[in-house]
Formats: structure tokens, sequence, C-alpha cells
């Protein structure tokens, strides 16, 4: 037998391009379904872990995947607001916790999200430099994002202006870092974390300027009446809470009717997740209360969908592939008549003959499953990066 | 709904949107004394009676300044971040809570339950005693606890909070809600009492609003600092209260210098030190205090 693997090998490796072409198609035959496979099922798993991990989202009636996509994955559009007055009603209904979420503002590239400190908790959070934070205008980066900007403590990030030109839009806040999270592969790592009134801060509801009740402020003032005061516009808005001004912010309007993007609600228990939905289901209701993972699972369905038919087109083209290497090994015999001819005259019997054939096929078979192997556990290795990179 | 396109679901599942550690996992139930931070002494005061042993109360403002107005370090607001459960006096009291980042789950707003019955304050004049700066008294007053039955509800609001946190506590906490709320009725009464035969008064500082309403007392303020001598203009604008409101007694948060109090016994007014007891005192604690001072003020009214 060692004979006809001698033979055999000595052929593939003096028919190098051949050889490795054949290898190359196998291999791709074999690696584009398995690693779509692996990826998908990958992103299923931790994508459904944290839609599982979030058990109830209350958000603006609307789109249930706008919602739960802007609340678990900081992404697509901003879902039309909800009023902080309903966080109260959710916790006043004694059957859940309640965590503000406000998804709309970025720092770079970076989403920024107002919370509350329990979102850590929920999350599992923690801080690997630094702390949460503790007054209004800090704010902790996710371990990504420390990483990608060189970011420590002390450091201070900027928010996006929402427009450019928009004159009258939220302006641009500096804010202290007051912690780095520790990487914890979702993309919490790569957002900014906020109080929410922070977040209110850069959308304008809160500022902070000059005092303008001060007699040497008396050129910023256009009128005072009846305990009014009416400011002029060189009064100077503050672009950064420092301990030295944080008491000249304020807020203007009911805090019970800020905005927020959705509201992560943590039932106590099974009874009580369905009571509280059962509390947002009046027809006039302008909330929605929705469970994450019925929408991912909707979500995942689609993706199936999307699966099966790209499964369905590589094993149209392998089939297509496989046929063509077997009219390429076909005529290739047909090409090697005399060769085998002459291993027949010189004393080859003629099943050792087919051996040695066959054991060519078989080693091109095997060499393209190898590759095919190699490239899959690369892509297990590195699938996360790789995806990543592709999407920005 | 808007459909997203296949191609956009794909890559999104792709992009690592994961949760390795199943987040949220639950954290094994906290046992030991509960650790409460509270912003001003009386609710420190109460944790404590409710919770004996049960509890670990801090209250950080340092003595001598003004709780409400004191500004917490970096470092003693992760310390409230830290705790357990963080007692608010609500009424917008303690202004450093509204632009620090506390967590929901360990905040308790003890008077949310008669946040409909704030009293709302205007026309304050900004003023300053010591190192917390400027402040005025305009918004909403914020002694809550010297109504008495107010600051009962407060404590059943911190027992129910203990309680939750630690089930097994619940009977003895729910002793020391009975014994301090007897205590504090005991008080009520007296003072219900005293605003039947009260003459009209002047307070030093606008801070007796809740124990006005509740006990009928005809009081109106100044902005005086207890611990300095008013100034003329403040004298001056005292006569001018008085000749047109004729009051007996006036109320001092904290003990007066002793040439105001002649002074004001000089213009029939007697000086009664009522301490709101906002800090820690320096000896006892807010029912001590408040039971000195409705003896003090029952001595000054008479019988």
């Amino acid at each position: 037998m060692r004979d006809a693997l001698f033979l055999a090998w000595s052929y593939l490796a003096h028919q190098r391009l051949k050889t490795t072409v054949l290898v190359a198609s196998v291999a791709l035959i074999a690696f584009l379904p398995a690693a779509l496979q692996l990826l998908v099922r990958r992103g299923e798993e931790r994508m459904g872990a944290r839609a599982a991990a979030t058990p109830l989202l209350v958000g603006r009636k609307g789109s249930p995947t706008e919602l739960v996509l802007n609340a678990l994955y900081f992404r697509s559009e901003v879902p039309a607001t909800i009023p902080y007055g309903q966080l109260a009603r959710v916790e006043s209904s004694g059957r859940a916790r309640a965590i503000p979420l406000h998804v709309r503002f970025h720092s770079q590239d970076a989403p920024i999200v107002g919370t509350s400190l329990d979102y850590f908790d929920l999350r599992g959070l923690r801080c690997a430099e630094g702390r949460f934070m503790t007054m209004l205008g800090q704010c902790v980066v996710g371990a990504s994002v420390a990483e990608a900007r060189g970011l420590a403590p002390g450091d201070h990030v900027v928010s996006n202006p929402e427009q450019v030109f928009d004159l009258a839009g939220s302006y641009p806040l500096r804010m202290q870092v007051s912690g780095v999270l520790a990487p914890s592969g979702t993309i919490d790592d790569r957002a900014v974390f906020v109080d929410v009134k922070t977040a209110w801060v850069i959308e304008g509801l809160a500022h902070g300027h000059d005092d303008v009740s001060k007699p040497e402020a008396a050129a910023q003032v256009l009128e005072r009446k009846d305990g009014r005061i009416v400011a002029n516009a060189s009064v100077k808005e503050y672009q950064e809470i420092t301990p030295a001004n944080v008491e000249a912010f304020h807020f203007h309007g009911e805090p019970d009717t800020f905005p927020l993007t959705a509201i992560i609600a943590v039932p106590h228990d099974a009874r009580a997740s369905t009571l509280l939905r059962g509390e947002f289901l009046a027809p006039d209701e302008a909330q929605q209360v929705l469970e994450p993972t019925t929408v991912v699972d909707e979500l995942l369905d689609t993706v199936f969908a999307v699966k099966r038919y790209i499964v369905a087109g590589v094993v149209i083209v392998g089939l297509g592939t496989l046929a063509t290497m077997a009219l390429v090994f076909g005529l290739s015999i047909q090409l090697r008549r005399r060769e085998i001819e002459t291993m027949r005259k010189i004393g080859g019997a003629k099943g050792r003959i087919a051996a040695v054939l066959a054991l060519e096929i078989l080693a091109v078979l095997a060499l393209g499953v190898l590759v095919a192997g190699i490239l899959l556990a690369a892509t297990g290795w590195f699938a996360d990066a790789l995806v990543e990179s592709a999407i920005r | 709904m808007r459909a997203l396109p296949p191609l956009a679901v794909l890559l999104l599942l792709l992009a690592g949107c994961g949760e390795p550690n199943g987040g949220g996992a639950p954290t094994a139930r906290p046992t030991g004394a509960v650790r409460i931070h509270a912003v001003n002494h009386p609710l420190a005061a109460m944790a404590r009676r409710l919770g004996g042993a049960d509890v670990e109360v801090t209250f950080p403002v340092p003595r001598g300044a003004d709780p409400a107005f004191w500004r917490p370090t970096d470092a003693q607001v992760a310390a409230f971040q830290d705790a357990e459960l963080i007692l608010l006096n609500g009424a917008d009291y303690a202004k450093w809570v509204a632009r620090a980042t506390l967590p929901r789950r360990a905040v308790v707003d003890t008077s949310a339950g008669f946040a409909d019955r704030y009293i709302e304050t205007s026309g304050g004049v900004s003023h300053s005693h010591g190192p917390e700066g400027e402040h005025n008294h305009t918004g909403i007053a914020y002694t809550t606890w010297l109504d008495l039955d107010q600051a009962a509800q407060q404590a059943a609001e911190i027992m129910r909070a203990i309680a939750a946190r630690r089930p097994e506590t619940k009977d003895r906490v729910r002793q020391g809600y009975l014994a301090l709320r007897a205590a504090l009725e005991a008080l009520d009464g007296r003072l219900k009492a005293l605003g039947t035969r009260a003459p009209p008064m002047v307070a030093s500082h606008p801070v007796y609003q809740y124990m006005a309403r509740r006990y009928g007392l005809d009081i109106e303020s100044e902005t005086w600092d207890p611990g300095a001598m008013p100034d003329d203009a403040q004298w001056e604008a005292l006569a001018k209260h008085l000749a047109k409101r004729p009051a007996k007694v006036f109320l001092w948060e904290a003990e007066p210098p002793a040439e105001a109090v002649q002074r004001l016994e000089a213009l029939g007014l007697t000086s009664v030190v009522f301490d709101p007891c906002a800090n820690a005192p320096a000896r006892g604690d807010f029912l001590d205090v408040m039971e000195a001072n409705v003896g003090r003020l029952e001595a000054a009214v008479g019988g």
C-alpha cells in the first residue's frame, strides 16, 4: 500500500497547480456552509442571551424591532420617546425594578447610554479602573472605547453635536471619564455610559450658565419683572460640568416629562411580569411592554430564512464544483492513459493501479477538508473581530 | 413595523452583540447588618432606633454643616452608591442628590407618601452660613420631620425598606418602629395642645413651615444666622415686622448670641431654641432634641 501512496503523492506533488486548485475547491465547499452555520449559531446564542437577560422593555408604541435594537444593542433609529414619569409608574406598581435608558447621542462612533447605576448591576458590569460616575457630567467608558482612544479615569470625552449646522441644537458636552469598564465581550464595551440626567444636559433640557440674578450680571439682563429675569444671548453656557459650576446646572421643565428611549423592567417574578404587561394593554395606552426574547426570536427567524437561502446557494455551487472535479479527474485519467499503460506493462496489477488513482482523489479530498477545518478554527477564533471590522 | 433588510439583521446578529456571562445573574442574598446611608440626622436616628443591631447607619455630613446644602466629594458619593439603602428626605432636601448618580435600587424617598402635601415657598433671599456658600429657600419647604406625624410616616417608610432587605428582621424593626411612633405621637400631642394657646412667633430662619401647619402655629420668618449677631438692617426689618404683626416668641435654630437674646427681650420677644436637628447633636439624637425643643417651647408659651 505504501508504494501506491508514494506514487499518488508523487503525482499530486508533481501536478502542484492542479492539486492546489482542487484542494482549494474542496476546502471552500466544506468551509462556507460550516462557517456560516458557526457564525450564525454563535450570534444567535449571544444575541439570545442578551435578550434573555433583559426581561421586559417599556417603550413608546411603534416598531418593537426598533425598540429592542436601540435598547439592547444601541443600534437602529432612535425610537419615539416615553416620559420619565413612566419609570415611577413601573416602580410604583411594585411589580418590577425599572432601569431608564436614553440612547440617542454619540461620542464619535460610540453610543452615549444615559441610564442609572442599576444597569451595571443588571449586566454584571464592573469598573476595571476608576469608579462609576458619581456626579452630573461624568461618564464611564466601555473597554473597547477606552482602548481605542487611550482613555483612563480623569480623561475627557465629548458628545457629538446632533447636526453640525443646527445652531439651536444640542451643544457638545465635555464629560470627565470617572471609570473604565472591564471587558464584557458585549456591545457595552463599545459604549459610553452617563447618568440619564447627563443625557438630558446633552439634549439641552438642563444647562448651567452665569448667575444672572447677581448685580454684576446686569449687562446680560434684558428685563427683571415679578421675580422673572430675562437674559440676553450673551449669557455664557457651560460646556463642561465641573465641581465649580455643577451648582449652576438646573433643569427646565418637569422631570417627569423628560424623555427616555426605553425602560428595562425587571419583574420580581413571572406573575408580576404578566400583571405588569397587563397594565399596559389599555386601548388608549401610549406605551408598549414587550419581551425582547420574543422580538429577537422573530429576528432570528428572518436570519434563518436568509441563512437557508445562502446555504442552498452554497450547496448548488458545491455540487457544480464536485461535478467539475469529477470531470477533471475523468479527463485526467484519459490524458494519463499511456502512463497507466506503462504501469500495467511493468507489472502493476489492475487493482493496484486503481488504488493509486483512488488515493490521489482521497488525498485531495482529505487535504481540502483539512484546510477547511483550519479555516473554520480560525473563523471561530477571530469571528467577533472579523465581523466587527467588516461592519465598520 | 418597518422591516429591516435581512442582510442588516444578519450582520447585526454576527456583530457580537452577546452576553457571554448571561448578565443579570442573581446575586447572593446579602446578610448581616443593612448598610444604610442617610442624608440627614433625623433619618439616620430613626433608622438606628428602628434597626438597632440589624443596621449599620452612616451619616457622613460633618458637624456644623447644613446637610441641606452640604456638597459631598466623589468618594463620599461613591460610599452612598455602595450602601444597600439610601434614605432621602425628599422635598428637594440635600441639593446634591439632584446632581449625583445614585442606584435606584437603594434609594428610598421617605416623604414620597405625602409629596402631595409639600409646602411651596417663594420670595427667598439668597444668604449664606459658612462653608456651604450662598443659598435661598425658594422652592419646596424641606424640614418635613418637624411635623412629627410626617416624621412617623418617614419612619414607617424606613421600617418597610429595612424589612424588605432583611425579612428576618421584620418583627424586631416593627417593635422599634412602634416605640418610636409612640414617642413621636406623645410629642405631637403636646405640640398640638401648645398650638391652641401659642402667640404669634417670629423664626430666625424659614424652616418651620410644616410645624406651623401641623400645630396651627402662627410663624413668620427672618433669614438670620443663629451663630452671629444680626446687623442693623436686620434689626430694622424686624422692628417693621413687629409693628405690623406683634409677636411674643422668637424661634432660633441654634443657641443665639446673648446680646441678641437681650435685645429681643427689650422688644418683648422671648427667645426659644427649637433645633430642627438636621445635623447630629452633641448629645442624644433627634428624638431627644425634639423632646427638649417641645419642653422649651412649652415653658416659653406657658400654661
